[in-house]
């Protein structure tokens, strides 16, 4: 099949040669070699287009080295005369050729085997993109369901799963989201000061900025970037740990062994993040904080005094609950999407790179939402 | 002696939503056998121990378990009813954040009121059965594959189940593992009286352990031939069974 290393390979060349008994002769010669560049069927097709021919043969004589290129060549050839009803010879071929093509006619398409290329309609499109969001609700819906049972359970003391588990993940989701979340909030907490800075010193009134890291971090900020932080961060790890486990058949053996996934990996899962989050809220603002005075330190020439005493009278308890009421809210969220994610990966590699991805979108844009809802709550109640 | 049926299947069909993977399956298991399903591979085997373990309904059918149809009975009995299955996934599917022994202590703890040394105890007698002594504080990331496919078995066979479930036992097994596990297999039957379900397409083990069987029809989508496996190669006259049985030989020789 191959030529020597070293060796010059020389042109695939295809010559045809009509001859008598309505038989056309195809010659084949030089390197039939994927690397080097192969004649097309063109002119044999034109020939066999004359309807002059009746059946080929092949001389390979001056032929020096071959590859699948030569297979493909042939097997071109040979669905052009199968077309035409033209009988073709192969015992001019090189024998390890004529096996190779039997290989490859042995077995026969299976019917039915072949996707069929559907157009799809823009009706089309909008019409499974509607059922596919049905079901998608359907399927929070019962989650959400089946996570309220569980949670009711577990207030009943009845849930079963490992404690063990539990405290590992109140280490992973707390602990070990420190360093990250005292990184975030503290630039937070500077560029905040810093944009206030920028007009309020315009007014001699750069005291405020304590107020504006202040309440920005406590009510709102501290939450919202400890929850997209954490959504990145754990919900993610919590898509890709569950769906693992789908992809080696854990679940699977989980539920024959009636015991619920939902209480044994979502509900501590849920329980972490909602202990663990208005905790990391407090602490991410306390950082936001420390942003700011360092803004304030180092731009306004504020004094530390003039700073805290100003943010303890801007920031209210108030403030501080609806802060935490965040952070625990964003807490569920992160977990119930990225538990869903988890629990509806497919059984591939690629589907836990995929759930991954749809539990942070999923989460970021719960968090964005119930931010709004929340806010809009506040202003009705006038808080 | 004539052993009783434990598992009677009717009229069985399996699918994906409109797409029927296999139909009017119909077979007995009697208490104590050592049932093969084979057939070539995407024939629907795996799917079909799926069904009988209680993860996928089928399109329609009944199978019953000692008398009782496991898919309409209600989920508590249901639950009741797979208590006593054991099973072996073609990976193993151990816990991987578990160690071997909190893996085999997950059913005790689940079904039973023995206390932490109790459970430990038997725990350790299950591992030796298996051959792993002394691994329970291992990880499954620690082991080798022969070695997982063991740790599971011992989980599958914790709660000492009536009816145990393999998934392609000997996949990714050496062929001297998969013979020890064959003998393993036989031992559990002749010694504890278990009944075992295997989903196979290893000739060796199929010969060697099947004393029932039903052979899956891909392209036909039912089953074709059913009985010991011995017998079916003598006397089948389907030539899929045959070229299957014969690992194609029986094609090659009618050519």
């Amino acid at each position: 099949m191959g030529a020597a290393l070293g060796d010059i390979a020389t042109q695939a060349e295809i010559s045809l040669k009509r001859q008598e008994d309505r038989k056309l002769l195809v010659v084949l010669s030089g390197s039939w070699r994927l690397a080097s560049s192969l004649p097309s069927a063109d002119e044999f097709k034109k020939q066999i287009d004359t309807g002059q021919v009746q059946r080929i043969a092949f001389k390979t004589d001056e032929l020096r080295d071959w590859d699948s290129g030569l297979l493909t060549f042939l097997i071109g050839v040979k669905r052009l005369c199968a077309e035409k009803g033209i009988a073709a010879d192969l015992e001019g071929l090189p024998y390890g050729v004529t096996r190779l093509l039997k290989l490859a006619a042995a077995v026969p398409e299976r019917e039915g085997a072949r996707k069929k290329l559907k157009k799809e309609t823009f009706l089309d499109l909008i019409g499974v993109k509607a059922i596919v969001f049905w079901r998608s609700t359907v399927e929070i819906v019962n989650f959400l369901g089946e996570a309220s049972v569980a949670f009711g359970l577990l207030l009943r003391g009845r849930a079963s799963f490992r404690r063990s588990d539990l405290v590992l993940l109140l280490e992973e989701c707390g602990a070990q989201a420190l360093p990250i979340v005292s990184l975030i909030s503290v630039l937070v907490g500077l560029i905040l000061a810093f944009v206030g800075a920028i007009e309020l010193k315009m007014f001699g009134a750069q005291i405020y900025v304590a107020d504006v890291v202040g309440i920005g971090m406590v009510r709102i900020m501290g939450a919202i970037m400890t929850g997209i932080i954490m959504a990145g961060r754990t919900g993610a790890a919590f898509a890709a740990q569950i769906g693992t486990m789908q992809v080696n058949e854990e679940i699977d053996a989980l539920q024959t062994l009636g015991i619920s996934p939902m209480e044994f990996l979502v509900l501590p899962r849920m329980v972490a993040l909602i202990v663990m989050m208005p905790l990391l809220c407090l602490y991410a603002d306390g950082m936001g904080i420390l942003g700011g005075i360092a803004v304030s330190m180092g731009m306004l020439d504020l004094s530390l005094t003039e700073y805290l005493n100003r943010t303890r009278e801007a920031v209210t308890m108030t403030h501080l609950w609806i802060g935490l009421f965040h952070g625990a809210v964003f807490g569920v969220l992160v977990a119930m999407a990225g538990c869903l994610r988890g629990m509806q990966c497919g059984r591939s590699a690629s589907a836990v790179g995929e759930a991954t991805t749809s539990a942070v979108v999923t989460s970021i844009v719960a968090i964005v939402v119930a931010t709004a809802v929340i806010t809009f709550a506040c202003e009705l109640l006038g808080i | 002696m004539t052993r009783e049926p434990i598992i009677v299947v009717k009229d069985l069909a399996m699918g994906y939503g409109d797409f029927v993977v296999m139909r009017d399956l119909n077979f007995t298991v009697n208490r104590g056998d050592i049932f093969v399903i084979m057939g070539a591979s995407g024939c629907g085997k795996s799917t079909l121990l799926k069904i009988l373990i209680g993860l996928i309904r089928p399109l329609r059918g009944k199978v019953l378990y000692g008398g009782t149809s496991f898919w309409e009975t209600n989920p508590s009995e249901r639950e009741r009813m797979m208590s006593r299955f054991g099973i072996l996934y073609q990976y193993g599917a151990l816990w991987s954040s578990m160690t071997l022994e909190e893996n085999i202590a997950v059913p005790l703890q689940r079904y039973t009121k023995l206390n932490p040394s109790q459970i430990k105890e038997i725990v350790s007698l299950k591992l030796s059965l298996v051959g792993l002594a002394g691994f329970e504080d291992y990880y499954p990331s620690e082991l080798s594959g022969g070695m997982k496919k063991r740790a599971a078995l011992a989980r599958a066979m914790a709660m000492d189940p009536d009816i145990l479930f393999f998934d392609e036992p000997s996949s990714g097994l050496d062929p001297i593992s998969g013979r020890l596990l064959d003998d393993l297999i036989l031992e559990l039957r002749d010694s504890l009286g278990t009944t075992i379900i295997v989903v196979t397409h290893e000739l060796a083990s199929i010969f060697a352990i099947g004393e029932n069987s039903i052979f899956l029809d891909v392209d036909l989508k039912t089953m074709t031939a059913s009985g010991d496996p011995k017998r079916l190669l003598a006397e089948s006259g389907d030539p899929t069974v045959r070229r299957f049985l014969t690992r194609g030989e029986a094609g090659r020789e009618e050519k």
